[in-house]
This record gives structure tokens, C-alpha cells and sequence, in this order.
């Protein structure tokens, strides 16, 4: 086209290169690369969950004759003071956490999507009790209220679960509750109304298709909040039980290690936690930008 | 059925601005009836009142003398609104439109019909919303509307975006439904020559119902 | 109709193509318009006519340069005889060459009217042009201090050709000028832009509403799927043997004033949808 010389006007549109190259018209596909992004991130959690799950018995193992090891070659992240492999320990204790996050996660959205859909379908008295129940969770801190749970479910794993289930699910309540209020108002709604249609058939087919993207991303994004907050909470002592090699007691045991300069101990769980805490964030933006509709053609 | 309205007047809570003023009308059965109003009257209230989708700050509507708030279920007043898309769930295929409306297992026939007559094609079902022309989701709109059940019609400016064949297509095939039925149909449009052609009257409301 | 003035925007072969994803990862090209040509001259009216998805907004926002970044065009714009590039467009755009937008949200909610159509300036030149054109629109002083959510939608759209016209264009692009409009009120619009054509300017109408479009335009092009089917003169629709192509002619038969309600049917068109559909695909 451009060769056309100067009878031809080829205009720009934005920095990109002129319509009729195809390829080169348009902006790469941005969709595409998202997808491949995310599909190897899934992987990677994928990959460092199933092998946590096989190497419980390892990341246990003492062995006194390679103790204190710093890097090297065959231990990457070294070994602790009772000769435990400490890349073996960090992935199981991921693996544990990304486990105990899937759990909690698929709990919590489960209950926000179904209190914030009740309380606007259901009438008020639903209504007024979920909104109590939200501020409750939202009044008392976080923290606090999870070791409370934690505590009162006897600890250990399900005490876990129980504490970060129940108090994570009110701010994706609200946001769905505030969305269906929204689409409540909308005309297609209103005429389903006038067709007498049921309040069952309105929630499930009008109003929960268009809470999906929110659902969705609410749910990918409380991975990172779970798994930090189990990590809290086993390192403060009220969560997982101190023979489990998870994350939270790897870096409370590390504390008593570090002043004695083995930095390794604390160093490579704690960035790995990061990383994972990281990858879920961006794996739930991603998901975000493929299924929301205003983004839908980036 | 006799659709009418008594003294209805309404004001939106906020602006406290009065919408209507003491508007009254009648409907007779199988009456085809046109409205007229200046812009920012408030026809699409109007029209909203008559359907039940709100209720009046006074006044009445009645179907058949019976208040229209007590008819449960089904209402037999159905009304299509202007923009067809945000009439549809834009997250469900169109064959779920049709599948809302009144169309009873045992009168397979009326739905079949409706759809032939309205031109609805079958591969449109299957798609988005987003993926077929404003006048085609019209259609839709207007099929679901007209269930077994409807026993009147209202049609507040519901060509108005679409192109002129699409509007007269449309025109014609309610024109012949509505006469079959004997269904009631409001009709409101800014053009005086579409009102004419198919209304046996045409009400003009104006500034006095301000 | 007066075709011995200048011609001031010539469109030649223009395409309009953009991308967007389907269901999945694919993506597809959807051209939105292809090989349009069209001229507009000094001290006329074109309307360019279609419905909803004819491409007539996206030809409007090609001659602007504000196509959105998933669009790419092809063809010849050519105003005042030279080509219309990028830098060109910027030497004219807002001044030589203007667009009358299609809604209301176009305008600075915080801004006042008066200060929107003098673009912000102050000077008493500025300031007494703008009351001199508020006041030929039939705005008075006390829409000049208002908001736009304080003026009602005709208002509104005077306002919108006002801040057009202060800088005395060339060519206007009018794009839907009058949706929400009552027809008393869009028929006045209309008349600013015949007033606008007679000042010297050409006028490029983009609409939906072929009745009105007849009314106002001295020249008529049908856009049907992005391809403009016919051109004619407005006066050409009230004889349907004057026009060409079947598709126009069932629009002139589609025309409220042309029913007949006491026979078979309203009008003998709807069939030109289906081979309409066969032949452009949409």
C-alpha cells in the first residue's frame, strides 16, 4: 500500500502501521499473551503445590550431619539447624498454603456471593441481617478476629480454615450486594418482573450470569489475603501446630537463627511467599482484564 | 380488556419535580390508541404507570375496573421500550428471550407464528445481544411481550432508533397481531403521519397535565 | 443545490476496518466501511443516512482523526484540495474544521456554558462574538452563566453547534444532531445548519433519520453495512422511479406519509431485508 507513492494517503492511526497489512494494522494480541502469562503461572503454583504434597515426609527429615548448610548446589536454600532441606521445607510449606488459600477462598466467595445475592432478593429482613453481619466482621480487626475463631475451633488446620473463611468474605459481600442492587434496577429485570417471572428465576438467571467477572476475580484475588493471613497466624502461634513445616512457623523458628547470621532461614521462605502472594495477584488481574466487559476488546 | 387511568399524577422523590398532573385516559378493548407530548413530559412515565413497572402518587389504573396492582403474576399489560438493548440480559443468548415470554407447551402454534411473522431468523437465537442490530433485537423484544397472555400493548417509541423498513415491517406485523387478538395498544411516537396511520385516535397531552 | 462551489472535503475510497476478539482468543476484522467517496461542497448540505452499525458515525471520527486505537483506515481525505495528514488536521481541526458531536456528554459538566463556547478565553472580542452567536441560536445572557445540566436538550444542542461555529468553519460535521429531540426542536437545529450552509460553509450531516435528513440536505448518500448503496438529491425521494438501488427505494416506501393502512399491508418493503442480508452479508 504504501508503495503507491503519493496518491495514496495512508493515515496512522495511534503509532500503529497502516490498515491493510493485517498483522501490522493492529495492536498484537494482548489477549493471547494474558492467556499464556496466566496459563504459566497456573503451572508454576500448580507444580510447587504437587510437589509440596510429595515431599511432606523429605521436609521432615533431620539429618545432623549436614546441619546448618548454607546454599550451595545441593541444598539451593540451604539447610536448618537440625539438618532439614530448606527448599524441600519452603515448597511444602507453600503447597500447604496455597491448599489452606484454595479452601478458604472458595468458602469465603461461596458465602459472599450468596449473602450478597440473598440480601437484595430475599427481602429486607435478609437484607438487615447480612449487612449486620458484614459490619460485625468489618468492626472488629482482621486479626483479631481470626485468632478468635481460630482459637475457639481448637486450632490446627480446620481451626485455620474456620478463622479465614469466616472473615473474609464480607468486602466481596458487599461489592456483589452493591452490583445487584445495580442490575436489580435495570430494565431487562424490571420487564422479567412484569413477565412474572420468580424471584429464584431472576436471581439465577438474570442477576447471577452478570456476577460472574466479579465473582471470579473476588475469588482469585482472596488467595493472597488467605495465605498471608495463614502465615500470620502460624507464626503467632495460634494457627497450624509447630511439627508442621508451614511457612508461618519456618519464619517464626528462623527468628531465634537470624542474629546468629544464618540468613538463608528466613531469607528464601520469606521471598518465596512473596513471589507466590504476587503471582496470584497478577493471575486474578489477568482473569480480570479477559472477563470484564469494559476491557474485553484490549 | 378496558384499560384506564384516573387522575394519575407523579413526581420523582428527589427533584420533587411534578412528572404528571391529574392525567386520565381510557383504553377500549381492542382499541388502537396514539400519544403525543411535548419532550420532558413524561410519556415514558406515563407508559411505566400504565404497565405497573411504578405505581402513581394518586390517581388509579384500572384493567377491566379491577386496580392494576392486583392482577399477581402475568401482567396483562406489557409494554416495549424504546432501546431494545438494555431491554436484554446482555450476558444471555436470544433464544432466552423468547423463552420469557407467555408461550404455554400447549400453544406451540402462537410462538412459531410470532416468530415468522416478525422475521425472527433461527441462527439469531444463538447469538449475544451484542451481536445482532438494534431493529433485530427489537424484535425480539416484542415477540416476548406478546404472549398468550398480553392483553395490551405498550409501545412507547420503539422505532424510533430503528431505520425506516425495519419500522415499517414492524408496524405492519403488529398492526395484524394486535387486530387478530383484539389487543388494546398505546402507541407513542413524536411523528404525527405514523400515529395517523395506524391509530383509530391520537391523544395530544400537553402542557396543561404539566 | 449549487455545484458550482468549491469543493471543500473530498473523500475518496475511504475503508475503515477494526479488530476485535470474538468468543475465545480469535479475532476478527470487522469492516466497518469500505470504499466510501463522497465530495461536499461550499454551501451544502450532504447527508450521509444509515442505521445503527452502517459505519456513518466511525466515517465522522476518520475525517477527525479520533478513531479508536483498535481502528485502522484506508483512503484519500482531501479538504480544500490538499490532503488531510496528521499535521494538516491539527492546523484545522477545531477551527477550519469542526464536529458538532452526537450527545450532550461532549460538554465540561463543570464548565459554564458561555466559557465553553469561547474555549475558555476571556478577551471582550471573544466574549462579545459568543453573545452575538448565543443570541442568533435564540440563547439568552442567562444560558450563558448556566451549567449544562441546567439546560434542557435542545438547548444543549445549541450550545454544542455554538462552540462549532464561533471559530467560523469551513466544513461542520454534524453527527446525529437531534436524537431526544422533539421534532419541532430538531427541525430548528436543522435550520442553524441551513443557516450555516448559506454563511459559506459546507455542511456534512451524519443521521439516521432519513425524513429528516430530506428535509434539511441538499444531497442524500445511503449508507447500508458501510458501503454507500445511492446518492441523490433530496428531491429524488419523493418519486421513487428517480432512484436507483431497490434498497432506497423501499425506504422511500417505508416512509410513514407513503403507508396505507386500509390494505394488505403498510407498505411493500420488508422483503428487501433478507436480500439485503444475502447481498452485504449483514
Amino acid at each position: 500500500m504504501k508503495t503507491s507513492g503519493k496518491s495514496s494517503m495512508l493515515k496512522r492511526v495511534g503509532s500503529r502501521s497502516a490498515y491493510g497489512k493485517r498483522k501490522a494494522g493492529f495492536p498484537g494480541n494482548r489477549r493471547l499473551a494474558t492467556t499464556v502469562l496466566l496459563v504459566l503461572t497456573v503451572c508454576f503454583l500448580a507444580a510447587v503445590t504437587i510437589m509440596g504434597y510429595f515431599w511432606q515426609e523429605e521436609a521432615v527429615r533431620t539429618d545432623f550431619s549436614r546441619k546448618n548448610l548454607p546454599p550451595c548446589v545441593l541444598y539451593p536454600f540451604g539447610t536448618d539447624w537440625m539438618g532439614r532441606d530448606m527448599f524441600m521445607r519452603t515448597i511444602t510449606g507453600l503447597s500447604f498454603s496455597i491448599r489452606i488459600g484454595l479452601l478458604t477462598a472458595a468458602v469465603s466467595a461461596g458465602i459472599a456471593f450468596f449473602s450478597g445475592l440473598a440480601a437484595v432478593v430475599m427481602g429486607k429482613l435478609v437484607n438487615d441481617l447480612v449487612l449486620l453481619f458484614i459490619d460485625v466482621v468489618m468492626g472488629i480487626p482482621h486479626m483479631l478476629l481470626l485468632i478468635l475463631i481460630s482459637f475457639a475451633c481448637g486450632r490446627g488446620f480446620w481451626g485455620v480454615v474456620a478463622g479465614i473463611a469466616f472473615t473474609h468474605w464480607a468486602s466481596l459481600a458487599r461489592l456483589i450486594r452493591g452490583e445487584v442492587l445495580q442490575l436489580k434496577q435495570s430494565q431487562y429485570v424490571k420487564i422479567a418482573e412484569r413477565l412474572g417471572k420468580s424471584r429464584r428465576y431472576i436471581a439465577f438467571c438474570h442477576l447471577a450470569p452478570n456476577l460472574i467477572s466479579q465473582f471470579v476475580t473476588g475469588l482469585i484475588l482472596l488467595f493472597p489475603h488467605a495465605i498471608l493471613h495463614e502465615a500470620s497466624i502460624t507464626f503467632l502461634g495460634f494457627g497450624l501446630s509447630p511439627e508442621k513445616p508451614a511457612i508461618g512457623i519456618i519464619l517464626a523458628e528462623s527468628m531465634k537463627y537470624l542474629a546468629m547470621g544464618k540468613w538463608w532461614i528466613a531469607l528464601f521462605p520469606g521471598l518465596f511467599l512473596v513471589v507466590v502472594v504476587l503471582l496470584f495477584h497478577y493471575a486474578g488481574q489477568s482473569v480480570c482484564r479477559l472477563i470484564d466487559p469494559g476491557s474485553v476488546h484490549e | 380488556m378496558r384499560l384506564e387511568a384516573k387522575g394519575l399524577s407523579f413526581c420523582y422523590e428527589r427533584a420533587g419535580r411534578q412528572i404528571l398532573k391529574s392525567v386520565s385516559l381510557a383504553l377500549e378493548d381492542g382499541e388502537r390508541v396514539g400519544l403525543m407530548a411535548p419532550s420532558g413530559y413524561g410519556k415514558t412515565t406515563l407508559c411505566k404507570i400504565l404497565a405497573g413497572y411504578e405505581s402513581a402518587d394518586c390517581g388509579e389504573v384500572l384493567l377491566d375496573g379491577k386496580p392494576l396492582k392486583e392482577y399477581r403474576g402475568y401482567c396483562p399489560v406489557q409494554m416495549v421500550w424504546q432501546h431494545p438493548e438494555l431491554s436484554v440480559n446482555p450476558r444471555r443468548r436470544l433464544k432466552t428471550v423468547l423463552s420469557e415470554g407467555d408461550f404455554p407447551a400447549q400453544n406451540d402454534g402462537l410462538q412459531s407464528h410470532i416468530e415468522q411473522e416478525l422475521g425472527i431468523l433461527e441462527e439469531w437465537k444463538e447469538r449475544y445481544p451484542s451481536e445482532v442490530s438494534g431493529g433485530e433485537l427489537q424484535r425480539f423484544c416484542i415477540a416476548r411481550a406478546l404472549g398468550e397472555r398480553t392483553q395490551i400493548l405498550i409501545a412507547d417509541e420503539i422505532t424510533t432508533m430503528l431505520d425506516l423498513v425495519t419500522q415499517a415491517q414492524i408496524w405492519d406485523f403488529l398492526l395484524k397481531e394486535t387486530g387478530k387478538r383484539g389487543i388494546g395498544l398505546i402507541a407513542v411516537s413524536h411523528s404525527p403521519e405514523l400515529l395517523s396511520k395506524i391509530c383509530h385516535r391520537v391523544l395530544k397531552l400537553d402542557e396543561t397535565n404539566i | 443545490m449549487d455545484t458550482s462551489g468549491k469543493v471543500i472535503l473530498e473523500v475518496r475510497k475511504l475503508s475503515v476496518a477494526f479488530e476485535q476478539y470474538g468468543r475465545g482468543l480469535k479475532r476478527k476484522v470487522i469492516h466497518a466501511v469500505e470504499d466510501l467517496s463522497l465530495t461536499v461542497s461550499e454551501r451544502e448540505i450532504v447527508a450521509v443516512v444509515g442505521s445503527s452499525g452502517s459505519g456513518k458515525s466511525l466515517l465522522a471520527h476518520a475525517i477527525m482523526g479520533i478513531l479508536p486505537y483498535n481502528a485502522a483506515m484506508n483512503g484519500e481525505l482531501l479538504f480544500e484540495g490538499r490532503m488531510l495528514d496528521g499535521e494538516l488536521l491539527r492546523q484545522v481541526r477545531g477551527k477550519e474544521l469542526v464536529l458538532v458531536p452526537q450527545s450532550v456528554s461532549y460538554l465540561d459538566p463543570l464548565m459554564k456554558a458561555g466559557r465553553q463556547v469561547t474555549k475558555g478565553r476571556k478577551d471582550e472580542e471573544s466574549r462579545k462574538r459568543c453573545r452575538d452567536i448565543l443570541s442568533r441560536y435564540g440563547l439568552d445572557k442567562e444560558a450563558e452563566g448556566k451549567y449544562p445540566f441546567q439546560l434542557s436538550g435542545g438547548m444543549t444542542r445549541r450550545i454544542l453547534i455554538s462552540t462549532a461555529v464561533i471559530e467560523q468553519p469551513r466544513l461542520v460535521i454534524a453527527d446525529e444532531p437531534t436524537p431526544g429531540l422533539h421534532p419541532e426542536a430538531a427541525r430548528r437545529v436543522m435550520e442553524h445548519f441551513k443557516e450555516i450552509a448559506k454563511g459559506g460553509a459546507g455542511v456534512l450531516l451524519i443521521t439516521h433519520d432519513l425524513e429528516l435528513a430530506l428535509l434539511t440536505a441538499d444531497r442524500v448518500v445511503v449508507l447500508y453495512g458501510g458501503r454507500a448503496i445511492e446518492e441523490a438529491q433530496a428531491a429524488a425521494f419523493s418519486d421513487e422511479s428517480q432512484l436507483k438501488h431497490p434498497y432506497t427505494k423501499a425506504l422511500c416506501r417505508s416512509m410513514p406519509q407513503n403507508w396505507d393502512p386500509s390494505g394488505d399491508r403498510l407498505c411493500v418493503s420488508g422483503e428487501i431485508l433478507a436480500y439485503m442480508r444475502k447481498e452485504y452479508g449483514r
